[in-house]
């Protein structure tokens, strides 16, 4: 029995500390969410999670023109170092760990940060938290970039090398996998682009910092990544990126601390499996995926913020944002999860799952590596992702793959949860707009406007010069009072600005047996047009959400038709000047931000301006019903959302639309 | 609708005022296919011609092509702005390779040029090339050569290297052709005679430095090798600060002074009646007429003063015989 004795308890001596939970929140202005942020904490929530508005997020002023519709909308809108300030009143930064979702203009959040815990009398050394402040997953997926590649990765490396010196707890860039995966990315993908992002976000710092301090850079990057619903395979994509960061490391970096290279990530599991359909099953769904960055104790999360049930309906209210965070805390406090050891340790299968995974990443790596790396590989990797998102859609369309509630099982009684008045989500004030406007003008007139031009002029100085770093300049400005739209706006006359590739062109043809009947369709119509039936895909406002809109684009074009798709950040103006130019006969336009309501009156009235009002509009997004009711009545021809799943539908729907228009005979039925 | 009767007299007419907004629905009707479209292009194209006009279309009709990624559409952004700068009206027609099995195509160039969208002296517009790569759209000839009545440049934007653009040429006043530092293949075409010496060679990404300078000077002696008539080589970059914009238009600009632009364009004229000719009745309509360089021939004897579509007449009565 002497064997037995040496067997490990199967207990930990000590139960583990719960990760950190976090709520993704905030909305309209700096005060109303700093309300939110004091009722979360005391809830339990034990972090900061900021979301800002899209307007903060791509570096624009609230009264840009831009940013019109988007104030305070998916976020909380922050000016200027006075609205941080008040969103984080009575909140002790010395101990809180905030964790900011800002990419594009991290390095300016990060200094308004800085400032706002200056006037607490906090010093930058004591500050904890994170700026997501990974720019390659923006062009990627997520839409809010502002300056072109090299310079986004050198303010990137700049606000790394600033922190490593002075902010040392800081974890100065979250590199995401997340938004790939939101974006169509299988496990593997997912894997091996994070990891050649965060090769290249590396081997950018390795330029700007003392080669002394490469070990303490690795040791500060840590990962954003996303968890979906097959939640065994998950936990092995986990595993296999703790295994890969470890020994990228130890062999490209030469990091010789263990702690250093230990893979450390925060979670936010995965919305694209959130139905509108029978909507409350997406509560299973977020318990099912949060164990997957949980169960296995070597790669556990050290953060968690879930999404809230009715994600894909619109923007979740404090209630929606408080049961999930219960999941979080019934998880940690409820169930033995955290008494144990590593619960896969031996597990001959988890072992094969996680090699398995680590050969297919290392195979992509080694592409995208060919390829120049992940800045050059972003077109590479984009339509990569695009191909695969189509896929994934594919096999959902056919039932290969199963969404309980929305393609199998679909009966249902009605849901008391979205029968209330507000249908079950937040609306934001529309007042905050006109709001944010006025303040931000007080502001303005109140400041010193000779510190002001002094520091945006150093600014500029400092950002023609790759020499230097961004962040002393950034945080003087933050002091003068200058603006988010300022400092933005200064950059963008340095560095010029940029359009992602869209991913769309490349992604392959596949020509479906089920698209025939389409073709033909189109065929027709189009023969009786006199010329090829021609479709504008566009997306309004600030939402770089395009996943949606390049899939219909995609799948527009392999149903014959001819497609002109833009890309994110048009203006209702630029959305009339294409479809007049292009001849289209119908137009497509896409929103996920909720600011449907403001710009799609906007793009109808800039048609008309172009002469071109009798082209018809069908508008796709989260659209509640009562909006989708005033979209028509402003004279947009049909409304879709998340539940239209089916796209050969749609664009059975888009011929008939044209055909109708133009007095052609719509199709004898098949 | 778009080809409705005197559809093209109307839109000749508005082109002739120097109606920029016509330009739209003038590729509306070029790219309209069938019997009542076509008549309405000729009646366009006749009240554009130079018959009607009492000299050639004035606008400046420039080819650029290269191979995909060269930076063509940065390089047109710069080019554009540079031109709006000099009051000048700028038509550019992309011709999209992209064109599936399906028949569909993905439009995606128009994205890249940068443009004020309020600016109603620029307009863009894509086609599919139907799957030809650097190959011309069916109607892309017809457009150039209405709207260089009311345009002062129009630009036609190909992809392709090599062979592909003679096609362009067929077409334009002036082809540019866009390569990169470092692209050894251009090389390779010049010397072997695979590609026609272009009226300008536009080398991008200067500001990558030596390998810029070196493959200028590559060029350079390259075409001097070849005994060719004077080629501009202009070296340019897009990305801020952008370099070398005005010493290409000052290029294109000579170019221009210096070209017999009558026959240019009655060869351009020409070769339009023969494409629209293939396009019809194909290989075996060439056949009929003895082939393609027989054709060529036929052409080369007519009187200038004709127009497309009493070239393409001309064309079919002889296959005919």
């Amino acid at each position: 029995m002497a064997a037995m004795a040496q067997m490990p308890p199967p207990r930990l001596p000590e139960r583990d500390r719960p990760w950190m939970m976090r709520t993704y929140a905030g909305h309209s202005d700096a005060k109303r969410s700093n309300e939110l942020y004091r009722r979360n904490l005391d809830k339990g929530q034990t972090g900061l999670s900021v979301a800002f508005d899209l307007p903060t997020q791509t570096g624009y002023d609230p009264d840009h023109e831009l940013a019109k519709g988007e104030v305070g909308k998916v976020g909380v809108s922050i000016a200027h170092e006075g609205d941080m300030r008040v969103l984080l009143d009575g909140i002790p930064l010395d101990q809180m760990n905030t964790s900011m979702t800002i990419n594009a203009t991290a390095a300016w959040l990060l200094a308004l940060y800085i400032v706002a815990a200056e006037e607490q009398g906090v010093s930058e050394t004591d500050l904890q938290g994170t700026t997501q402040n990974d720019i390659l997953k923006e062009y990627l997926s997520r839409g809010t970039y502002s300056f072109p590649p090299g310079p986004s990765m050198r303010l990137i490396a700049d606000t790394i090398a600033y922190t490593v010196e002075h902010v040392p707890k800081w974890n100065p860039i979250n590199i995401c996998s997340y938004h790939l995966q939101e974006a169509g990315a299988s496990p593997v993908q997912e894997i091996a682009y994070a990891m050649s992002n965060a090769i290249a976000v590396l081997d950018a710092v390795r330029e700007r910092v003392p080669g002394e301090l490469m070990g303490e850079v690795f040791g500060r990057i840590s990962f954003f990544v996303n968890a979906g619903v097959r939640f065994i395979e998950e936990h092995a994509k986990l595993r296999a990126m703790s295994e890969l960061w470890d020994e990228l490391g130890r062999d490209r970096y030469a990091v010789q601390s263990e702690k250093h290279r230990r893979f450390r990530y925060g979670v936010q599991v995965n919305s694209l499996g959130l139905t509108e359909a029978q909507p409350e099953n997406n509560v299973y769904r977020i318990a099912l995926e949060a164990l997957a960055v949980t169960l296995g104790r070597s790669a556990r999360a050290r953060a968690i913020q879930l999404p809230a049930w009715n994600e894909a309906l619109g923007l979740p209210r404090p209630w929606d944002q408080q049961w999930s965070l219960r999941l979080q805390q019934i998880l940690a406090y409820e169930t033995d999860l955290l008494e144990y050891p590593d619960i896969f340790e031996g597990s001959k299968v988890m072992e094969d799952l996680v090699s398995e995974l680590i050969d297919g990443a290392r195979a992509e790596m080694a592409r995208v590596s060919e390829l120049g790396g992940a800045v050059r590989a972003v077109d590479y990797m984009k339509s990569a992702l695009v191909e695969s998102h189509r896929g994934r859609w594919r096999r959902i369309e056919s039932g290969e793959l199963t969404m309980v509630g929305m393609n199998r099982f679909t009966s249902t009684e009605p849901s008391p949860l979205t029968s209330d008045a507000d249908g079950g989500i937040l609306v934001v004030d529309p007042e905050v707009e006109a709001q944010q406007r006025a303040a931000l003008e007080r502001w303005r007139s109140e400041r010193d406007p000779a510190a002001v031009e002094a520091a945006l002029s150093e600014l500029a100085r400092v950002a023609a010069d790759d020499a230097q770093n961004i962040m002393p300049a950034t945080i003087a400005a933050a002091r003068a009072g200058v603006t988010t739209g300022e400092w933005s706006h200064t950059l963008r006359e340095v560095f010029g600005e940029y359009r992602a590739p869209t991913g769309v062109g490349e992604a392959s043809a596949v020509p479906d047996e089920d698209m025939a009947e389409l073709r033909d369709e189109v065929e027709r119509v189009s023969e009786a047009l006199g010329r090829r039936l021609k479709f504008l895909v566009g997306k309004p406002g600030l939402d770089g959400h395009s996943n949606g809109a390049e899939q219909i684009a995609v799948r527009a074009r392999d149903a014959g038709m001819d497609v002109v798709y833009e890309g994110i950040r048009l203006t209702p103006v630029q959305i009339a000047s294409s479809a007049a130019q292009e001849g289209v006969h119908v137009i497509g336009l896409s929103i996920l931000s909720g600011s449907h309501a403001e710009l799609i009156p906007s793009v109808l009235a800039a048609l008309a301006d172009a002469g071109v009002a009798d082209v018809p509009v069908v508008v796709g997004g989260i659209i509640p019903d009562n909006d989708a009711v005033a979209l028509r009545a402003a004279g947009v021809a049909a409304v879709y959302t998340p539940k239209d799943w089916d796209l050969n539908r749609m664009m059975q729907d888009i011929i008939a639309l044209v055909a109708e228009r133009h007095g052609v005979d719509t199709a004898a039925p098949a | 609708m778009s080809a409705g009767p005197g559809r093209g007299h109307e839109l000749g007419a508005r082109l002739r005022e120097g109606d920029l907004s016509a330009a739209a629905p003038v590729l509306n009707l070029v790219e309209s296919r069938g019997d009542q479209a076509r008549t309405e292009t000729e009646r366009l194209l006749a009240e554009v011609s130079p018959a009607t006009l009492g000299h050639e279309a004035p606008g400046q009709i420039v080819g650029v092509t290269g191979p995909p990624g060269v930076g063509k559409s940065s390089l047109l952004s710069r080019l554009v702005a540079q031109w709006r700068a000099r009051g000048r009206s700028v038509a550019v027609l992309t011709v999209d390779p992209s064109s599936r099995r399906s028949g569909g195509s993905l439009l995606g160039d128009r994205a890249r040029i940068e443009r004020d969208p309020s600016d109603d002296a620029v307009f863009i517009r894509s086609t599919a090339a139907g799957g030809r790569l650097g190959g011309l759209a069916p109607a892309t000839r017809a457009a150039a050569t209405a709207l260089a009545v009311a345009f002062d440049v129009v630009v036609i934007e190909t992809v392709g290297v090599g062979q592909s653009e003679t096609e362009v040429a067929d077409v334009a006043d002036a082809v540019a052709v866009v390569v990169q530092p470092g692209s050894g293949d251009v090389l390779q075409f010049l010397k072997s005679g695979i590609m026609e010496i272009p009226d300008v060679l536009v080398v991008t990404k200067s500001d990558l430095g030596q390998v810029a300078t070196r493959a200028l000077a590559d060029l350079r002696s390259a075409l001097a090798a070849l005994g060719s008539p004077p080629t501009a080589v202009v070296a340019v970059s897009s990305i801020a600060p952008p370099s070398g914009i005005e010493e290409l238009v000052q290029a294109l600009d000579a170019h221009r002074a210096g070209l017999d632009l009558r026959a240019r364009r009655v060869r351009s004229r020409r070769m339009h009646a023969l494409a629209d000719f293939v396009a019809e009745y194909g290989d075996r309509g060439l056949r009929g007429l003895g082939g393609r360089r027989e054709a060529e021939r036929w052409l080369a004897d007519q009187p200038r003063e004709l127009d497309v579509a009493r070239l393409t007449h001309g064309l079919q009565e002889r296959a005919g015989s």
